[in-house]
């Protein structure tokens, strides 16, 4: 095992361990990363799928199971939940004892809020294409799932506060475990927010702006602070240096913490929903992308006189591939979230690929990275294949830079076809061309995702034992 | 204890996760709850007894069989039971991804579509969960009720390029019978869909 990782010092909290004293369970790590590889096959073979019916070539017609509407809410709970939530928890079992210094409450109710995610996840699943989905956004989820996934998540929240309490007495904590806290209290408030209150208590309008909240919440208090708390503990550790600016860092995550909450309505823009406090959300919108810009001029400048290790560290590059997708769309947040660019772009595929941009482009590429970061770490073998690191990396961003592009320009299209008053169907037949590139570069997309598993799978079964870091490529 | 209390476990859990949090909740979610609270809430039972539109009768003579068997009469009692029904076949298949249900005040959409909606229109148990939608792959629905026929629309579920040339939305053959009728499921999606907007028609 490389000893590296376990020597590295935090400002105000120095830790030194050898393998006896570590924290870190490998094997729920290994589980999770495993888990969420699997679902991540599911998501984009269903948005594969999807994308054929636009081109009218979907291979299963007419079968009620495998409806596309359906296999399209699976494509994005796939993602969400089977993908992102697996890989970031293994993310977590990883960092937050290793920055903590403390292990997560027990290991039992790890493995038990392991398996019962995978449940949920495969419940959910099944449940949505036999017909039970529920009419929220992000929230399909049928609703006899979401009361175990609301305790998974409380559960969740039980294993890992814990262990930053703890470090929390000794010294300051470090900005990944203000990050976890964070993640770890609003995605509670933001599941049973979003999956009960638009069902059972409030309709209309006044529950689009929860249900609106709830779309921009899942992403921006689940998935956004667990990433970068990740970020900030495997930035530093992999290059060795510490994070540029501790009051930028501070910057980053209040500014987050403040701003994202006040937002979501811009899902629903010219809507009934009423007017000032659309308002509101654009001020909120735009005034996050001031703190965006500060966490990856941060981040940028942490890497200053380090540039190499883009060229040689396939971690650090899905990382920093990442964060720069990530200032691409919170910039584009802050235009397309006016009320002025809303006119044109609102209900266009603009929007999906602007969520592919943020999901895959961001999200999945970090944990691509700590995927290959932790690899060797975990199974103790060495790399099986350099070069499919490098097709991995270059399909998957080809892929997601093709359908980006694509998208956005195929949502303008779609936005002057409606604003000009053309036939609606003009709009689809006008689409046809962007939609069949689209299929493409999902299909560019999936190589480069299957070369990384197999990849992973060769190394797992691989003779070499796995001494030194990652190699140069 | 050293640091500064705002990297303290108490200070971020209370301020940011859960003060912020509330903060946001209170200004972005209960706002628009306390300015639309004076527009009363109806049931589907209520939305059925103001009116129970002209399709619905006529989904019962252009189906007499079916609909007798699935819905007896078209009562109030039937166009609730239908209209319920729609709307969860509506969630079901995901038609709320790919059609909206709003029309916007910008963008031509009044042309297009008609009146630009109110709040007070969704102030019902079927826009529990509201269903705005986020996408128009195919056009917006809230000024659907009238544009088509009711057998329009049974074709249209059935095999929709046979209607809509060029259409990318799937067929949905399992809203029908062996014989290529509507069964329950059939008629009652095309009562939701024809109700959508009834009530704005001069």
């Amino acid at each position: 095992m490389a000893s590296d990782i376990f020597s590295f010092e935090f400002k105000g909290s120095s830790m030194k361990m050898n393998e006896k004293q570590n924290p870190v369970n490998y094997k729920i790590v290994t589980a999770h990363i495993i888990a969420g590889l699997i679902f991540l096959t599911v998501a984009i073979t269903a948005g594969l799928l999807y994308s054929l019916q636009f081109l009218n070539k979907y291979p299963l017609p007419g079968i009620e199971f495998f409806s596309p509407g359906r296999v399209r809410m699976l494509h994005t709970n796939a993602i969400a939940f089977g993908w992102l939530l697996n890989g970031l928890l293994g993310g977590m079992y990883w960092a937050v004892p290793r920055v903590s210094g403390y292990s997560v409450l027990s290991r039992h109710l790890s493995w038990l809020i392991f398996w019962v995610l995978q449940v949920l996840v495969l419940a959910a699943a099944i449940g949505i294409l036999a017909g039970y989905g529920q009419g929220i956004e992000w929230g399909e989820t049928p609703i006899f799932v979401d009361p175990f996934i609301t305790l998974g998540l409380i559960l969740i929240a039980i294993n890992f506060i814990p262990p930053i309490l703890r470090t929390s007495r000794d010294a300051p904590l470090y900005v990944s475990l203000w990050y976890f806290t964070g993640a770890l209290v609003w995605v509670i408030m933001v599941y049973i927010m979003g999956n009960y209150v638009p069902q059972f208590f409030i309709p209309g309008a006044a529950g689009a702006a929860i249900a609106g909240n709830y779309i921009h919440d899942l992403v921006g208090l689940l998935v956004t602070p667990i990433g970068w708390g990740l970020m900030y503990f495997f930035v530093p550790v992999i290059i060795k240096k510490p994070i540029w600016s501790h009051t930028m860092s501070l910057m980053g995550f209040w500014g987050l913490a403040f701003f994202y909450p006040m937002q979501g309505i811009h899902h629903f823009m010219w809507s009934p929903v009423p007017m000032h406090v659309q308002y509101s959300a654009v001020v909120a919108t735009i005034a996050i992308e001031v703190v965006v810009t500060s966490v990856l001029a941060n981040f940028i400048l942490t890497l200053k006189g380090s540039g190499d290790y883009l060229r040689t560290n396939y971690p650090i590059r899905w990382f920093y591939t990442g964060m720069v997708f990530y200032w691409v769309t919170c910039f584009q947040c802050a235009i397309q979230g006016t009320l002025t660019v809303q006119k044109l772009i609102h209900f266009t595929d603009w929007v999906v690929g602007h969520s592919h941009l943020v999901m895959f482009g961001v999200f999945s590429f970090w944990l691509m990275g700590i995927i290959t970061e932790l690899w060797p770490r975990l199974t103790g073998r060495e790399w099986y294949s350099m070069s499919l690191h490098s097709w991995a990396y270059w399909l998957n961003t080809l892929g997601l830079v093709l359908m980006f592009i694509d998208l956005t320009i195929a949502g303008v299209v779609q936005g002057f076809t409606w604003w000009g008053l053309n036939h609606f169907m003009d709009s689809v037949k006008f689409s046809i061309p962007f939609w069949f590139i689209r299929t493409l570069s999902g299909l560019m997309i999936t190589g480069g995702i299957l070369s990384l598993i197999y990849n992973l799978w060769m190394t797992a079964r691989s003779e070499k034992v796995y001494e030194a870091k990652i190699a140069v490529a | 204890m050293t640091g500064n209390i705002k990297e303290r476990f108490s200070f971020v859990f209370m301020v940011a996760g859960i003060g912020f949090f509330v903060l946001g909740f209170i200004f972005q979610m209960l706002g628009p709850l306390v300015f639309l609270k004076d527009i009363p809430m109806k049931t589907v039972s209520e939305l059925a007894k103001e009116d129970i539109n002209a399709e619905f009768y006529q989904l019962a003579e252009d189906y007499p069989a079916e609909f007798k068997k699935y819905f007896g009469e078209p009562t109030q009692n039937a166009y609730s039971e239908a209209l319920r029904l729609g709307r969860d076949i509506y969630i079901a298949e995901a038609c709320w991804h790919c059609h909206s249900q709003y029309v916007r005040p910008v963008a031509n959409e009044e042309i297009r579509y008609g009146n630009v909606s109110v709040a007070s229109e969704y102030q019902n148990e079927l826009q529990m969960p509201v269903l705005f939608g986020t996408r128009r792959v195919g056009p917006d629905l809230t000024r659907e009720a009238g544009v088509h026929s009711n057998d329009w629309h049974a074709a249209h579920f059935y095999d929709p390029p046979s209607v809509q040339p060029d259409s990318v939305m799937p067929s949905y053959i399992w809203f029908y019978d062996e014989n290529g009728r509507p069964n329950k499921k059939g008629l009652a999606i095309v009562a939701y869909v024809q109700w959508l907007g009834s009530w704005n028609r001069s």
